[in-house]
């Protein structure tokens, strides 16, 4: 299949790009839908977790026995209950889940009580005893690095990390091509810059919650919000060292995960104190909990050195990327050095990105993990050398979009791409001609993401009265049940209303991947397809017994079955609901199914355009216009196409303005909530208007790309580009917060008017 | 023969080289005497990595035919969001 | 500590129940009460996931003490639909794809209703400043105000 990707999206779509109101929709806005924290279980108990106090404490014993006595406790739990297992990455999770030797982040979880009630359970935990031993800690991922920094944990170095390094630093990766020291020699200008980012929380609105049970005969039952059911079952059952049949996991309804919920943080522990009381236990994350102790995403410090000719091509480029992801190894500095030039053709580019450990929590994905801070400087760079040289940074950028046949920094050749349709598309658009105001900037910025496809298995039922239930095993995490239910109609030619799909558990379909990488639409959309394919080449089949000719003689046409060839017209066509209804009668009930590790994504581009005003009084900058550009290959269901388009260009914003994680000299994290964790409110935003390009995707058979995570991408350098403009300040620290921004004013303006 | 593009920090354990050829029809061919020519790669392709062929990322596929003239380029695991 | 015996009304139905004195009026409606549609996103009246009204009046029932449901009357997400009949704003919410996780749907909804009540022609500055404590992260609310303006304008036709 992989060498002769087809596609047929030049189709006319009946079903596909229209905008039918969601099946889940009416369950949602009743408050009827249950999501991880809504179930109850009789006899249930609630469990809580004892967290560290301290970023890095040796833990030399814990004293549970006064716990255990209290009134209504029914089982304590420590890392003495678990068993280290052998793989590496299973090791990692279940050391974040409960913390062995050591305490490594502020927040680390270091027991767990079950008990009767809220109340008992919190006063158990007051009960248990921690000896800690206090160690020197480290936050910053520059101060991680340095030789002489607290080291996290010994012998996790890869081989290929260079010499001069603490042991903290623990991968170090390069990419790129060409000469780089000749392409600087040929620019007429080289700007050099250096920037850091502080980490940024997912925000999901609904904390992680589970609620698990365990019979004494070893059979267990999670119900949890999860971006992946399959997931927690592998990861928890090699936690819990059980076989993978006895788990079964049901997906709640998920209250948000942009990929902080691809991992486990609680339920190892639920399983635990269930399995050791023998009754349901339910644990929610309090916010705080949220914050310190699941996975924010990778603080960064970078260096990009840029250089361009008078007229505007660039000449080479080189990134240096060095990422903090917490207190356990992470590849996410692989991502932003794959992607930081992605958006470029360019003949010498060179990225490094290096790994260090620190003592925060263990990050998770967060939508276009590791890419939005790279392209973020590579982008402000860019930005800087068009303000330098006079020119017109969509022009710019649009001399050296990267195209079909360009071979990206990380080695791959593009094949067709959106990136100089939505740059050429921004250029031609009423907001980049808008004139602007005193204080008022524009800034632009492109965006990019590789979308992954992965294991998906669907099943599509034929049911007898001619509907169709479609099962597939990826949270609807945006309005996928609607997307996967319009492909399934569109292929089988049924109205969109005849089909429902339903996120099952894992105990009804094989391994689906975590709803990640942009994958959903994509390769579930992908299986459905096919799933419904190999149903009507059954229906087909049955039409031709029933009609006594060869079955290949009998072609699928606007939902019904018609003889073709020889038999053309010699009987009337059989509708879906007319084969369904004799399908007992014709050999059994007609499914259709499909298994694939999918390929065949398809990259993904976007070009934001942004309007701000910078107040020289407070530095606060507010966002006065915003158009999403984006790629969609084909957009299945537009409204949420563009909520996608949207809610990344959202959080990309809080991510350049407000957000951030803010460690105190004590290692202890200093804003555990939203009142000081600021994610952007409905007040601080215009409409966010969106365009969408389709250019086909050739690897699926509608032409359709993920949507989901290049737009939180462009918005930090798109900001930061348009702050510049309006404040005439350059801004290389993220957020752009009011303080940060008073202070370049500050600095930029002339000290006679002080004195 | 297929050419196998390596990526800069492999490239301490393929004498430097950003180019390998191997006689591979399909990806697991490919890994396994990429392996087996240098073993330094050992350690990178057992924490797992995603191939791409001619463009299209693959993951964990070990049938994946490569024809001769496919542009063939080793990348770290992909994990997103 | 012992428990307080509380008899409140909820979405027109009297009802009582057993609370700590501590207890919220969130968790007395979860969990005393079986309402799961009132979310939790922080317990610190900061996300809005948890708004009901109380004599009216819009409230984060997360820093509401159960005990003090005694003798009002409060409204929740679960009393906005009568019956099969969806509220307008819950028809235009579904209609303009105004929600994706939908865990915040609730709450907004609750708030949104309130807004309308006090002021049925809100210009969107005025949306977005009511809607400011509740906290949407997957939309970027561009279309959640359109549902609601939409949902506005049918409203005072009616």
């Amino acid at each position: 299949m992989a060498l002769d990707k087809q596609t047929t999206a030049k189709r006319e779509f009946k079903v596909v790009g229209t905008r039918p109101l969601r099946p889940d929709g009416v369950d949602k806005v009743t408050g009827k839908a249950l999501y991880g924290a809504d179930l109850t279980a009789p006899g249930m108990l609630v469990g809580k977790i004892l967290r560290s106090p301290h970023p890095h404490a040796r833990i030399r014993s814990i004293d549970t026995s006064a716990a255990e006595a209290a009134p209504g406790v029914k089982a304590v739990i420590t890392h003495a209950d678990f068993t280290l297992p052998d793989d590496e990455d299973m090791r990692d999770i279940l050391v974040n889940c409960m913390a062995f030797n050591k305490a490594l982040y502020d927040g680390h979880a270091v027991a767990a009580v079950a008990a009767i009630s809220e109340a008992a359970a919190k006063a158990a935990l007051k009960l248990i005893k921690v000896d800690y031993e206090v160690l020197p800690h480290v936050t910053d991922v520059d101060e991680a690095m340095k030789p002489d920094a607290p080291v996290i944990e010994r012998g996790r170095q890869a081989e290929t990390v260079g010499e001069g390094f603490s042991e903290n630093v623990t991968s170090y990766c390069e990419f790129g091509h060409g000469d780089i020291e000749a392409g600087f020699t040929r620019a007429d200008h080289v700007i050099e810059r250096s920037f850091k980012t502080e980490a940024t929380h997912q925000g999901y609105i609904e904390p992680h919650a589970c609620l698990a049970t365990f019979t004494t005969d070893g059979k267990a039952d999670l119900w949890c919000c999860t971006q992946g059911q399959y997931m927690v079952r592998r990861v928890c059952s090699a936690i819990m060292d059980m076989e993978a049949s006895q788990l079964r996991v049901t997906p709640s309804e998920i209250g948000g995960g942009f990929g902080g919920k691809t991992t486990v943080f609680i339920e190892p522990v639920a399983l635990m104190l269930a399995k050791k009381s023998g009754r349901p236990v339910k644990i929610v994350m309090s916010r705080s909990d949220v914050l310190r102790a699941s996975g924010p995403t990778c603080s960064s410090s970078m260096d990009v050195r840029i250089g361009m000719t008078k007229d505007g091509r660039i000449t080479a480029g080189h990134a240096k990327l060095r990422y903090q992801g917490g207190a356990f190894p992470c590849g996410t500095v692989e991502m932003g050095a794959m992607a930081a030039f992605a958006a470029y053709d360019l003949e010498a580019v060179r990225t490094q990105g290096w790994n260090a450990m620190t003592n925060r929590p263990k990050q998770a994905a967060y939508r276009a993990p590791g890419a939005p801070m790279a392209i973020y400087a590579v982008e402000s760079v860019v930005d800087e050398l068009c303000q330098h040289l006079g020119l017109d940074p969509l022009d710019v950028r649009l001399k050296n979009a990267a195209k079909a046949g360009t071979k990206a920094s990380y080695g791959v050749t593009f094949t067709d791409i959106g990136l100089s349709a939505c740059l050429a598309a921004a250029k031609a658009h009423p907001h980049y001609a808008a004139p602007l105001g005193p204080g008022q900037g524009r800034g632009v910025s492109c965006g990019f993401w590789f979308n992954f496809g992965g294991d998906t298995c669907v099943t599509l039922n034929v049911n007898m009265d001619g509907t169709v239930s479609v099962t597939e095993g990826n949270p609807d995490i945006g309005g996928s049940r609607a997307s996967i239910g319009m492909m399934a109609a569109e292929e089988l030619g049924v109205p969109f209303d005849k089909v429902r799909t339903q996120v099952v558990d894992t105990a009804s379909l094989g391994y689906n991947e975590v709803t990640d990488g942009s994958r959903v639409t994509f390769a579930v959309g992908l299986a459905t397809i096919k799933a419904a394919q190999a149903a009507k080449a059954e229906m087909c089949r049955r039409a031709a017994m029933i009609w006594g000719i060869d079955a290949e003689a009998v072609t699928w046409e606007d939902g019904c079955a018609k003889p073709s060839g020889p038999n053309a017209g010699d009987f009337p066509p059989m509708t879906l609901a007319e084969i369904a209804a004799v399908s007992s009668q014709t050999g059994g009930p007609i499914a259709g199914h499909h298994e694939v590790n999918a390929d065949g994504a398809g990259v993904s581009f976007g070009v934001h355009l942004v309007d701000v005003e910078v107040d020289p009084e407070t530095g606060a900058t507010k966002v006065l216009r915003y158009t999403v550009f984006q790629d969609a290959g084909k957009a299945v269901h537009p409204d949420y196409v563009e909520g996608q388009m949207q809610g990344g260009a959202v959080q990309g914003i809080g991510w350049a303005l407000n957000e951030e994680y803010i460690y105190g000299e004590d290692g202890r994290l200093q804003n555990a909530g939203f009142l000081d964790y600021r994610v952007p409110v409905a007040s601080d935003l215009p409409m966010i208007d969106t365009v969408i390009l389709e250019i086909p995707n050739p690897g699926h058979p509608y032409g359709v790309r993920g949507v989901g995570e290049t737009s939180i991408v462009p918005p930090l350098a798109a900001i930061a580009n348009a702050v510049s403009r309006a404040a005439g300040v350059r801004l290389t620290e993220l957020p752009m917060s009011p303080p940060r921004i008073l202070a370049a004013l500050d600095a930029a303006r002339p000290k006679a008017a002080a004195e | 023969m297929v050419k196998v593009a390596i990526w800069g920090s492999l490239r301490g354990f393929t004498e430097g080289r950003a180019e390998i050829e191997v006689e591979a029809a399909t990806t697991k061919e490919m890994l396994d005497k990429l392996v087996e020519a240098y073993p330094g790669l050992r350690p990178q392709v057992e924490r797992g990595v995603s191939v791409a062929i001619d463009g299209f990322v693959y993951k964990d596929a070990w049938f994946t035919p490569i024809r001769p003239d496919s542009e063939v380029v080793l990348m770290p695991l992909m994990v997103g969001g | 500590m012992s428990r307080i015996h509380v008899t409140t009304s909820v979405n027109g139905d009297e009802v009582d129940f057993l609370c700590e004195p501590d207890e919220t009026l969130l968790d007395a409606l979860r969990n005393r009460l079986g309402l799961t549609g009132s979310k939790e996103g922080c317990g610190t009246g900061d996300c809005g996931a948890c708004s009901v009204t109380l004599d009216g009046r819009l409230v984060c029932s997360c820093l509401v003490l159960a005990a003090e449901a005694e003798g009002r009357e409060i409204a929740t997400i679960e009393g906005m639909a009568e019956g099969e009949a969806l509220h307008p704003l819950q028809k235009k919410f579904i209609e303009h794809a105004a929600l994706q996780c939908g865990v915040c749907t609730p709450g907004i909804l609750v708030a949104t209703k309130a807004l309308l009540e006090k002021n049925p022609d809100p210009s969107e500055t005025e949306v977005r400043y009511w809607l400011a404590g509740n906290l949407c992260r997957c939309t970027g609310y561009d279309k959640i105000i359109r549902a609601v303006m939409d949902a506005a304008a049918e409203l005072r036709r009616a």
